[in-house]
């Protein structure tokens, strides 16, 4: 076997690729075609070398793998890049989605198209690198990097009031990651280098990590996002292009999520015990809160953005729960949620494209003139809800079965949320498609395209395989979750028992 | 002290006495060939400025000292004279279409900032309070008649004279406060004040006030900030780009080297009035540039927040935090010579255009200018992976370490609000819509921008070596 650095290479090919669409000069029709392809083309041999990453990863083992070291900054800062079961799925996740957002762009966007095409290739290595950078430094760098090229993607390329949403998706995310890279320093200091795997091992002392986890739940938190910091995320959303609310929902926010099981549970266990039910609290209500203002939209896109929260909420209840079951669920919930809400947002994005407006009241009885549309619609308005037999069903109750072990009226509360997604999922549904085609403005609208069908089905294939055969994911990550729940609970129960004894 | 073993010898101080001297027979050229030499002494004194910086590397490694201990070259001393030449250099480059001009043609221009660098290297590698104040003053009084050479503008002069006045001002502090240390350490020199002023006594910290109340004028750090938005905006832009780099890095060099060779027996004394001054400078620096129109003031308004960050670093009072000073000044000269280079480079019809307004769509008509400036703003920023988030990291690791906790919070809040207003020029750039063409921009530019441009963006793949450099820089104070 070769020893490239597979890893780096699929991290920064789509740096290669913005590269190689900068150098494609002109501002022709010609040049535009050929960005989009070379963007495509570029996602498509990403996805294909992190389908060897799979391939090679071994499953039955805790450790990082793939593991890249060399020297970057003195003194225990270096390029440190790895995977384990917790970041693999999130980085094929990142590849495969960003396939469909270049498809999903192709005729959404014509000026300035090699900007676009390059911003969209920056962002997604930044994305995979923030998976699987396995140093702080490293990792901060990629992970507050990814706000540049999304700050010009919503804002060049959004809606009416992109400016507004660009500056406060920006500065919302700036402030809260500030805190943890003060966070990252005190941590530096503590364990004298700033290499995750070894701070996974490094004791932090209680004060330092209520602290460190406070700061880097504000960073977290606002990513994730978590309620009451989540305002950003329906402007964000509705302001951005059709592609950059996928990416934003599949994958942005999962960063946040990632967080907390990479750094939270692992380095400050003691403080996440101390915290979780504040955490509990929170995505409590973030699920019930979220899913009725959902109820209340006339934006499409910002109801799903509101559900959207509501469904981070479930992955945050379960990571906190500190259970297999629990931490499992959230794992694939975030996945699951990735597939699903970027392909809400892709169907949005659909019937934008054509009508150009988003409130839902301008729609109606879209069943009887785009009846395949109406049938992707739906898969994915049940995989929303949580259908049994669709990948969402899998990772709500994973999460709710972990947290009811520790937590009954957390997990009583979040059930609830589950009907109300119905209700405003259902609703929407309804809106949209049922009825009797009035509207003279949708008499002329056309079912998908080829182009649109190539990106909708394999994403309702997804839904479904994983809704019935969650194995898949769900072991590519076991044993990773597994060792990080038992040193999880082994550090809890150690306090526990010393302070049983005094 | 005999003559030898004090060691008076030449060989440490042999880059200043070449750019003096060059200095002098360049003025003799202008003086006897009249202004028509003007682009011949320019060219000339980069090349003296190139040659002074080369002999400065040159020399050998280690700690020298002469002239009875007033004169001190280490390694920091080396690494900051570099980048002030750097500074002098690039700016005087930068200042070949000012100078163009036949109602500008001044071939003083060049000799002023030969004769400023050549105060700073003296201000740098200062040992005492005197050499201090000599270099100070050479750098100060050249600086005073470059401000005002665009003599025609009325701005020009305005500023020119103000900063004359407020500059005095500042001296005689500076000046006051040396002379109370004096009288109550009876030495001047830093070795001989660090050994008297082990405890603090109420005159010594009143005479550390003065002194420090001088240098925070120099760097621009509040409450002695307010020449900075009107000579930033009066004086002829490459004057500008001038004062925004070599001033400051000399200003801060001595101002590391005061605080930490001279009195590292009271760092609690001056630790808190550098938060203070840290905090202020920050927060002054980030808020007020929110309501700035012309980007020049406001690139005032920006250093002055970042020497607000500058000096958190040294509020440390340790040597990470001298290596966060110099990690900070390195790349602050970059980002603000490539900034300064944009804005040199804006203009419509021959004329320069200094409102943020008429940056307005700048993406779709220089695209490339565009992007340069937005990666150089997000830099300002501290936005990763560009070179001005290293610049952060590294002042509030120190401070970190230094347990500043608050000082270090309130550091990183004013950094988001400061990223507020870098991020509406990126807006006005790439949001709005275009407000007319730019005019070609000048080759000398276009290099400088390439050059500090290109330094922000990658600076993460060559940052390891610039860290060991400035580590050994910050040991050698210590």
């Amino acid at each position: 076997m070769t020893t490239w650095p597979i890893l780096s290479v699929t991290t920064f090919l789509p740096l290669v690729g913005a590269l190689i669409v900068y150098l494609s000069r002109g501002d022709d029709e010609a040049a535009r075609r050929n960005a989009r392809w070379i963007a495509l083309w570029t996602t498509l041999i990403t996805f294909a070398v992190s389908v060897i990453l799979v391939m090679r990863f071994d499953p039955s083992s805790a450790d990082f793998q793939f593991v890249e070291k060399a020297n970057w900054l003195a003194t225990g800062i270096t390029y440190h890049m790895g995977v384990d079961g917790i970041s693999l799925p999130l980085v094929i996740l990142t590849t495969a989605i960003m396939p469909f957002c270049i498809i999903a762009s192709w005729k959404a966007i014509t000026n300035r198209v090699r900007e676009y095409m390059m911003a969209f290739l920056i962002l997604e290595t930044l994305m995979i690198g923030t998976f699987s950078a396995l140093d702080l430094v490293l990792f901060y760098l990629f992970f507050e990097g990814g706000l540049i090229p999304m700050f010009l993607i919503i804002g060049v390329w959004g809606g009416p009031r992109r400016v507004y949403a660009s500056f406060k998706f920006f500065l919302y995310t700036l402030l809260g990651s500030v805190l943890m890279l003060l966070a990252i320093m005190a941590l530096y200091w503590n364990g004298g280098t700033t290499d995750i795997p070894t701070l996974m091992h490094t004791a932090v002392p209680r004060s330092l990590q209520t602290w460190a986890w406070l700061a880097f739940f504000a960073s977290f938190a606002v990513k994730m996002p978590m309620w009451p910091v989540h305002t950003w995320l329906p402007d964000a959303h509705v302001e951005a292009p059709t592609a950059g609310s996928v990416v934003l929902a599949a994958i942005l926010l999962k960063m946040g999520g990632y967080g907390f099981l990479r750094f939270s549970l692992p380095m400050f266990p003691l403080a996440s015990h101390d915290f979780a039910p504040l955490i509990f609290t929170l995505s409590a209500i973030a699920i019930i809160y979220t899913s009725l203002v959902a109820l209340m939209q006339e934006d499409m896109k910002k109801l799903i953005a509101y559900s959207s929260v509501a469904h981070m909420g479930f992955v945050t209840m379960g990571i906190f729960a500190g259970t297999m079951q629990g931490v499992a669920g959230g794992m694939f919930q975030m996945i699951s949620h990735g597939i699903v809400s970027g392909a809400l947002f892709l169907c949005v994005g659909i019937v934008y494209d054509r009508l150009h407006t988003r409130e839902i009241a301008a729609y109606g009885g879209l069943v009887n003139r785009m009846p395949l549309y109406a049938l992707t619609f739906m898969v994915f308005t049940m995989a929303n809800v949580g259908l049994p037999g669709t990948s969402g069903f899998v990772g709500e109750f994973m999460t709710l079965l972990g947290t009811f072990k520790v937590s009954i009226p957390t997990a009583f509360f979040a059930t609830t949320g589950v009907i109300l997604s119905a209700c405003y999922a259902l609703w929407l549904y309804r809106k949209v498609v049922f009825g009797a085609l009035v509207k003279p403005s949708l008499t002329s609208m056309k079912d998908l395209t080829f182009r649109e069908c190539v990106t909708l089905f394999p994403l309702i294939a997804l839904t479904i395989l994983f809704g019935v055969y969650p194995k898949p994911v769900l072991d590519m990550s076991a044993v990773s979750v597994q060792q990080l729940v038992n040193n999880y609970n082994t550090a809890v129960t150690a306090v526990k028992a010393a302070a049983l004894l005094q | 002290m005999s003559f030898e073993t004090a060691g008076y010898q030449l060989a440490p101080v042999l880059p200043e006495i070449v750019l003096a001297v060059g200095a002098m027979a360049l003025l003799m050229l202008g003086a006897y060939r009249g202004q028509g030499t003007t682009r011949t002494v320019t060219t000339l004194a980069v090349l003296l400025l190139v040659v002074v910086g080369v002999l400065v590397y040159a020399q050998p490694a280690g700690k020298h000292v002469t002239f009875g201990g007033s004169f001190i070259v280490d390694d920091f001393a080396r690494f900051m004279k570099i980048l002030a030449l750097i500074g002098s250099a690039v700016t005087l480059v930068l200042s070949t279409e000012f100078l163009s001009d036949p109602s500008r043609r001044i071939f003083e221009y060049a000799i002023l900032v030969l004769l400023s660098t050549l105060g700073m290297m003296v201000l740098i590698s200062a040992g005492d309070l005197i050499s201090l104040y000599l270099g100070l003053e050479l750098m100060s009084l050249a600086l005073y008649v470059v401000a005002a050479s665009n003599r025609d503008n009325a701005k020009s002069t305005e500023a020119g004279l103000k900063y004359f006045v407020l500059g005095a001002l500042s001296s005689g502090m500076l000046l006051y406060g040396a002379s109370l240390i004096y009288g109550f350490t009876g030495t001047v020199s830093f070795a001989g004040i660090a050994a008297a002023a082990t405890v603090s006594n109420i005159g010594l910290v009143f005479g550390l006030v003065f002194l420090l109340a001088g240098l925070c004028f120099k760097v621009s750090a509040v409450p002695f900030h307010m020449w900075t938005p009107d000579v930033y905006e009066g004086a002829p832009t490459p004057v500008t780009a001038f004062f925004a780099s070599a001033p400051k890095v000399a200003a801060l060099a001595v101002f590391t080297r005061v605080t930490l060779t001279a009195f590292p027996g009271i760092v609690s004394q001056w630790q808190q009035i550098l938060v203070f001054v840290a905090i202020a400078s920050m927060a002054l620096g980030s808020f007020a540039a929110i309501g700035q129109t012309n980007i020049k003031r406001l690139m005032a308004y920006s250093s002055i927040g970042h020497m607000g960050f500058a000096l958190v670093g040294l509020a440390s009072g340790t040597v990470e935090g001298a290596q966060g000073v110099l990690m900070y000044i390195v790349i602050y000269v970059a980002m603000t010579l490539g900034s300064f280079s944009i804005i040199l480079a804006m203009k419509r019809n021959g004329q320069a255009v200094e409102q943020i307004s008429d940056f307005a769509g700048l993406s779709r008509t220089n695209p490339l200018l565009a992007f340069m400036f937005a990666m150089l703003l997000f830099s300002l920023a501290g936005i990763p992976p560009l070179a001005g988030f290293f610049a952060k990291w590294y002042v509030f690791v120190a401070a970190i370490k230094a347990n500043l906790f608050t000082l270090a919070v309130i550091g990183v809040l004013t950094s988001v609000v400061g990223a507020y207003y870098y991020l509406s020029i990126v807006k006005t750039m790439y949001f709005d819509e275009p407000a007319g063409q730019v005019d070609p921009v000048r080759v000398e530019v276009k290099t400088v921008l390439a050059v500090f441009g290109l330094f922000n963006i990658l600076f993460a793949l060559f940052a390891g070596p610039v860290v060991s450099v400035a580590s050994a820089a910050a040991k050698s104070l210590f």
